[in-house]
């Protein structure tokens, strides 16, 4: 009977105290305490020039200049703004041919790239893996080098100054990267459907249009938001081909902004944030499928 | 009772309405062969027209002395080009100042990258919004960027020197100042590029299986062993894709140069695409510009096919 009997206070701890912490547990938390300190700093570190921008483009001119740098005490005004949306601003033209070359370029990439990714997807064809390869090794070319001789082209074509001009580059420039990401979703997609359609007497081209393009729309939408955020962030092509100011996309009308002697860093700063936000917005919504995007389709988890 | 055995009389209409008629075979004409040719051939004309013919036309005028701003008269001059660039100490110079780039921003950046890719895939809560924000600086466009550093970075007014100088330390000039402007660069850079590394290195570390950190854990493995032996070997495939796919975009830098320091001071931080650039359109040498950026293509082709093959091998594995 006596065996029966408990020692106070071990009641709940079981037989020899099991249930004790390891002294590991302790060292864990421990552990994790410099882990959140350490992502903390270094969020803080890669964050810190965005906000700095932000806060600039709201600031007043003399907020912006005053020494030392005023980080929390300022008064906020949407002038800045103003200025890059007024008519008489530098960059607000560049804001709407940006848009127009950017949606071109990647119109005429997705049009072209999506048929070709989906036949080369589909069909055997001789040393495909080296014309992908090639495909794709044409996009790593650097643009400097590259400009000269699209730059003597386009003087004998007449299309310097153009946004034909730049669309067509661009969309040359996003036609390798749209066929690899499509390529990947298309693998995705069996190629049984269309067999199957087939089988009920469509013929090969019906069986793409009617069965495997439906399926493909939300991962045209994703590499046409690529191709989009690459043509709207392009820069080398962009400030050689065109020096009009009529038709200069936005990149270079904001570095034309710091050619002269005194820079309106207020006005960069509003510019540049209105450059940087819908980016950022489009690159949210395209976030599932960001690895593969960002290695031009290369890499697919 | 016989009846039973016999088949339904209804099954017998059913059967005749499953027969579909065949369905209009429109576009019947295009066989695969056909199909694939009209597929392809647009999206490669249009490669041929912008990306292939340049650098044939690049190529072509390397043998020249063709310059861009005077029309009339030029002539094949052979090897000349090549051989004046290959033997230039100005190129041998901007040759080693991209390298220098090229190591130092592509190492830290790999370095920073992973370790922050390592601290998110530990935390459980917040993973998501965490790798979201780190991921803005990859989006923005270098021109953005570049002002963004042309600011903070600013001898009098930036706010760099400005924390600086609260600290009591002296003022420093960033992009100025002979070798710092070099180092200035690699910052910026890595700002902007580490979340890249840190985008597929996190891709690598949430692929390894948890079952391989049980089984270590029941065999009471050091959270080091873990690291050297599980996490490391398994990522380290993606970390080099990543890699060799950053080191290619750092060697044709040219926008963060363009915008931060023009290759100056003394040009210290021009890069051979910067002065590709300043051959080509302020020496009006195109024939030598182009020699010395068909070199660069060389190079570059040679490593994007380093990159391209590797990618096939770990694919197929």
């Amino acid at each position: 009977m006596a065996t029966h009997i408990q020692p106070e206070g071990l009641a709940d701890k079981g037989i020899a105290g099991e249930t004790v912490d390891p002294p590991v547990r302790r060292e864990r938390k421990f552990g994790s305490g410099v882990e959140i300190l350490l992502l903390t700093i270094f969020m803080v570190v890669m964050l810190f020039p965005v906000i700095w921008m932000l806060e600039t483009a709201l600031k007043e001119t003399k907020d912006i200049y005053a020494v030392p740098a005023k980080v929390f005490s300022f008064s906020p005004t949407l002038d800045h703004f103003q200025n890059v949306f007024s008519s008489d601003s530098p960059v607000f033209k560049g804001f709407v041919n940006s848009v127009i070359v950017a949606g071109f370029s990647t119109l005429i990439a997705t049009v072209l790239g999506v048929p070709a990714a989906w036949a080369y997807s589909r069909f055997t064809l001789k040393a495909k893996k080296d014309q992908l390869f090639f495909i794709l090794s044409t996009r790593f070319m650097p643009p400097v080098v590259v400009v000269i001789p699209v730059f003597l082209m386009f003087r004998d074509l007449s299309l310097l100054d153009t946004r034909l001009g730049l669309v067509l580059v661009y969309a040359a420039f996003n036609l390798p990267f749209t066929i690899w990401m499509m390529k990947g979703f298309i693998d995705e997609v069996p190629a049984e459907y269309e067999e199957a359609a087939m089988l009920d007497g469509f013929s090969r081209f019906e069986a793409f249009w009617r069965v495997t393009m439906p399926l493909l729309i939300p991962g045209i939408a994703a590499t046409a938001v690529f191709a989009l955020i690459f043509s709207w962030n392009e820069f080398v092509f962009s400030i050689f081909l065109i020096t009009d100011p009529d038709t200069r996309t936005a990149p270079s009308a904001i570095a034309g902004l710091i050619g002269g002697t005194t820079i309106d860093w207020g006005l960069v700063a509003a510019s540049a944030m209105t450059f940087a936000v819908p980016v950022l917005v489009f690159a949210f919504l395209v976030r599932k499928h960001l690895v593969a995007g960002v290695t031009l389709g290369a890499v697919r988890r | 009772m016989a009846n039973t055995l016999q088949t339904p009389p209804q099954s017998a209409p059913q059967a005749e309405r499953l027969e579909a008629p065949p369905a209009a075979k429109r576009f019947a004409f295009l066989t695969d062969r056909k199909l694939s040719f009209l597929f392809i051939s647009p999206a490669m004309a249009l490669l041929l027209f912008l990306s292939i013919w340049p650098l044939l036309w690049l190529l072509g005028l390397s043998f020249t002395d063709y310059s861009a701003t005077r029309d009339s008269g030029w002539g094949w001059i052979g090897l000349d080009n090549y051989i004046e660039v290959l033997t230039s100490p100005v190129v041998h110079a901007r040759a080693l100042t991209t390298l220098v780039f090229v190591v130092g921003a592509v190492a830290l950046q790999t370095i920073l990258g992973f370790t922050i890719a390592f601290l998110i895939s530990r935390r459980v809560k917040g993973r998501g919004a965490i790798t979201t924000l780190f991921l803005i600086p990859m989006m923005l466009s270098p021109i953005v960027v570049g002002l963004f550093w042309k600011f903070m970075l600013d001898v009098q007014f930036g706010v760099v020197n400005s924390f600086l100088d609260s600290l009591g330390l002296g003022r420093v000039e960033w992009l100025t100042q002979q070798r710092l402007a070099l180092f200035s660069l690699v910052i910026v850079d890595t700002w902007q590029w580490t979340p890249f590394i840190m985008l597929i290195a996190l891709a690598g570390l949430t692929a390894v299986p948890k079952y391989l950190y049980e089984a270590a854990e029941i065999d009471r493995a050091s959270e080091w062993f873990k690291f050297r032996r599980i996490t490391f070997p398994l990522v380290w495939p993606l970390l080099l894709i990543a890699i060799m796919f950053r080191a290619i975009e750092a060697f044709r830098l040219f926008d963060l140069v363009y915008i931060l320091t023009g290759g100056g001071p003394g040009g210290t931080t021009e890069t051979l695409s910067f002065n590709v650039y300043k051959v080509a359109f302020f020496g009006f040498d195109t024939g030598l510009a182009s020699a010395y950026g068909i070199l660069m293509v060389v190079v570059v082709t040679i490593a994007a096919q380093f990159y391209l093959r590797y990618l096939n091998r770990l694919q197929e594995s």
